[in-house]
């Protein structure tokens, strides 16, 4: 058994050593960690910051950012009642789905059961407006990067004054956590560019971890009941592992 | 006194079982099923399995309904089903999760036959009937894969459908009826939904298949030795069916702990991003159970002999029983053997690491001695062992070992040796 163990401890130890990947030769510093209310088995999303952070989106990030996959319904999980749904719902305009009596398409204000309407109506029109870049949807950005909440918070708020010697194409900024660390976005964030109404100070590292508090929620909205459900499986789990442990040794009792 | 006539329910069963002997057969291969007495944990494996292939099926099923097999609205109405389906999240990550615990199950069942030769006389075509098995899981898996048409989705699928263009001559048509185009597209999506659906009830029949025959001589076992009469052995039912249970439960802890709190660890966040055929992810790789297979591809220079190699991987070990000429089946009575085995559990690791990273410096070396051992391992050590190796003398039979303490102390022990 002995003997089992030891190889098993030097196979798991060769899977997690550290590799030279393509990823360390680009040189990006490792992402610095933040405390995220959503980590951990009990985590689950601060609503405050993740209402600061849609103001943050609608305010600064949606002149460019679609969230696709949200309605404003969603927003009701954060802890808007449904009037509030209602009331920001009504602030956009959306193209009605069917076309009028006159056969035509029109626009209305929101409703609850509407998606939130991205800035473009298409891709291409967005290319347009940024320079050829397309800026991506960012209801799923927190899943689709490596390091998650953290890369996400790295990057907007590591935008740095070239290293001298470092060749910055034109029109893009430069980015410590970006991989390449040329980013076609300006810097979204500025002290003070929203205001907000709880009176929280609006300083870029706080606007960086309300806006990533609500892009994770947009990513993963069923982390909560995830989290609950979890909780109770597992320990139901352990309890019936310890009950077919004890039935197995009474069981088996007379055998050995 | 006791009533003893059969009850109503009973006289039924003994009606339908006169003219179709069903609950007959289940009386006699669960519960009388002759078992050895000396299973360890590591038996574990094979019921394991079975359960997951029931869990991925039934997830499966309830996925289908609510999924869109089309390149336009497949991504979208995955996100659906984790955002808007009742419990659709948990559905998909159980899936999603359930398919890498199959793996690493399935792994850990086939290194277990390895190490106590449960492939060997009159074993073979169980073993066969296993190998058919992986091979139909990783089809159906990298088929899977595809299904939410992420960015990963489309450029799996378009690197190991390119693998057949490397046949000569008859190659780039393959890969065009295997795309049912000239690129991957709405064509390859449908057909990779049609037989991802298709090829889990072949594997129900394979496993069926490879159920009746292990239940022709039944399990092998630590001592690697057959059953010789009731001291033997023990009833499936209830000795193996509550050490399976206990198992079952503290896998089922591992998984939960997968599928609740770390969903996506061993999947690839560039799957979150909707497949885009005019930008190829900077590095693209397999799901980690398909890491060293991918890796014995990439160490060969040459596309076709890399595509040999690695399909050359699998089907290895088909031959497997014909290897191995050692007439010791468990490892524990084979001095050299049982260290080899190790060797090759590392050298499949390694192959995995290789083909995680990127090839470059190292990586390669390691990856191109990691697959030249590989092949060295069945194809040398493992006819060569068999001939060099002076196996311990084997206990007289299960019974005797179990009764004295571990068949490894017996054999260190000297006791004659009854079945060389």
């Amino acid at each position: 058994m002995p003997k089992r163990l030891v190889a098993a401890a030097a196979l798991s130890a060769m899977i997690f050593v550290p590799t030279p990947s393509a990823r360390a030769a680009d040189e990006t510093p490792s992402l610095p960690h933040q405390e995220w209310s959503f980590d951990g088995v009990f985590g689950t999303y601060d609503r405050a910051s993740a209402q600061r952070g849609f103001q943050v989106y609608k305010e600064v990030c949606s002149t460019c950012h679609p969230v696709k996959h949200l309605f404003f319904r969603d927003l009701a999980d954060l802890g808007y009642s449904e009037d509030e749904v209602k009331a920001i719902a009504s602030t956009y305009q959306v193209t009605n789905e069917q076309p009028n009596d006159q056969g035509e398409m029109y626009q209305r204000p929101g409703r609850p059961s509407d998606r939130i309407p991205g800035p473009f109506p298409n891709d291409q029109a967005a290319r347009v407006a940024n320079n050829g870049a397309l800026p991506p949807d960012l209801s799923m950005i927190v899943k689709a990067r490596d390091g998650g909440p953290d890369y996400v918070y790295a990057v907007l708020t590591g935008y740095k004054d070239p290293p001298a010697g470092f060749n910055l194409l034109q029109g893009m900024q430069y980015d410590e956590y970006f991989p390449g660390h040329q980013i076609a976005m300006p810097p979204p964030l500025s002290d003070g560019a929203v205001t907000f109404a709880d009176g929280t100070p609006s300083t870029v590292p706080q606007m960086a971890h309300d806006v990533v508090t609500f892009l994770t929620w947009a990513a993963e909205p069923n982390l909560e009941p995830r989290h609950r459900t979890g909780l109770k499986v597992l320990l139901f789990l352990v309890i019936a592992a310890g009950v077919f442990y004890a039935a197995k040794r009474k069981i088996w009792a007379t055998i050995h | 006194m006791a009533d003893t006539r059969p009850g109503a329910a009973s006289r039924i069963i003994r009606w339908i079982d006169y003219r179709l002997p069903f609950v007959a057969m289940l009386q006699h291969e669960l519960y009388e099923y002759p078992t050895p007495r000396n299973l360890s944990y590591w038996w574990n494996f094979g019921s394991l399995a079975g359960i997951m292939l029931v869990v991925l099926i039934v997830t499966g099923i309830f996925l289908a309904m609510q999924y869109t097999p089309h390149a336009e609205y497949a991504f979208d109405s995955v996100e659906r089903i984790m955002r808007d389906v009742d419990y659709g999240w948990l559905l998909r990550y159980a899936h999603m999760n359930g398919a890498s615990m199959f793996f690493a199950i399935v792994y850990i069942h086939l290194f277990r036959g390895l190490y106590y030769g449960s492939y060997k006389q009159p074993r073979e075509l169980l073993w066969i009937l296993g190998v058919i098995i992986l091979i139909l899981m990783i089809m159906t898996a990298f088929m899977g894969y595809v299904l939410p048409w992420g960015q990963m989705s489309y450029w799996a699928a378009t690197v190991i459908t390119n693998l057949f263009s490397a046949i000569p001559v008859v190659g780039q048509g393959i890969v065009t009826f295997l795309w049912g185009g000239f690129t991957v597209g709405n064509p390859t999506l449908n057909r990779f939904y049609a037989l991802h659906y298709l090829l889990p009830f072949v594997i129900v029949a394979v496993v069926l298949l490879h159920l009746i025959a292990l239940h022709r001589f039944g399990s092998n076992n630590p001592l690697g030795i057959d059953m010789k009469g009731p001291q033997d052995t023990l009833p499936f039912h209830p000795y193996f069916t509550i050490k399976d249970l206990f198992g079952l439960v503290v896998f089922l802890l591992i998984y939960s702990f997968f599928v609740f709190y770390a969903p996506n660890f061993l999947g690839s966040t560039e799957n979150y991003i909707p497949a885009n055929p005019m930008q190829t992810p900077n590095h693209i790789v397999p799901e980690w159970y398909l890491l060293p297979y991918y890796a014995i591809l990439r160490s060969v220079p040459n596309k076709l002999f890399g595509v040999i190699l690695a399909f050359g991987s699998i089907f290895l070990l088909f031959l497997v029983p014909w290897l191995d000429t050692s007439p010791v089946r468990s490892a524990r009575f084979r001095p050299i053997y049982k260290w080899v085995f190790w060797l090759l559990v590392i050298d499949v690791i390694a192959l995995g690491w290789v083909g995680f990273n990127p090839p470059e410096g190292l990586v390669v070396t390691v990856g191109q001695i990691a697959t030249l051992y590989y092949f060295v391992h069945f194809l040398i050590l493992f006819p060569l062992l068999g001939k060099l190796e002076r196996p311990r003398p084997l206990p007289l039979s299960i019974g005797t070992a179990v009764l004295q303490g571990g068949g490894a102390q017996l054999g260190r022990a000297g006791a004659p040796v009854a079945n060389p």
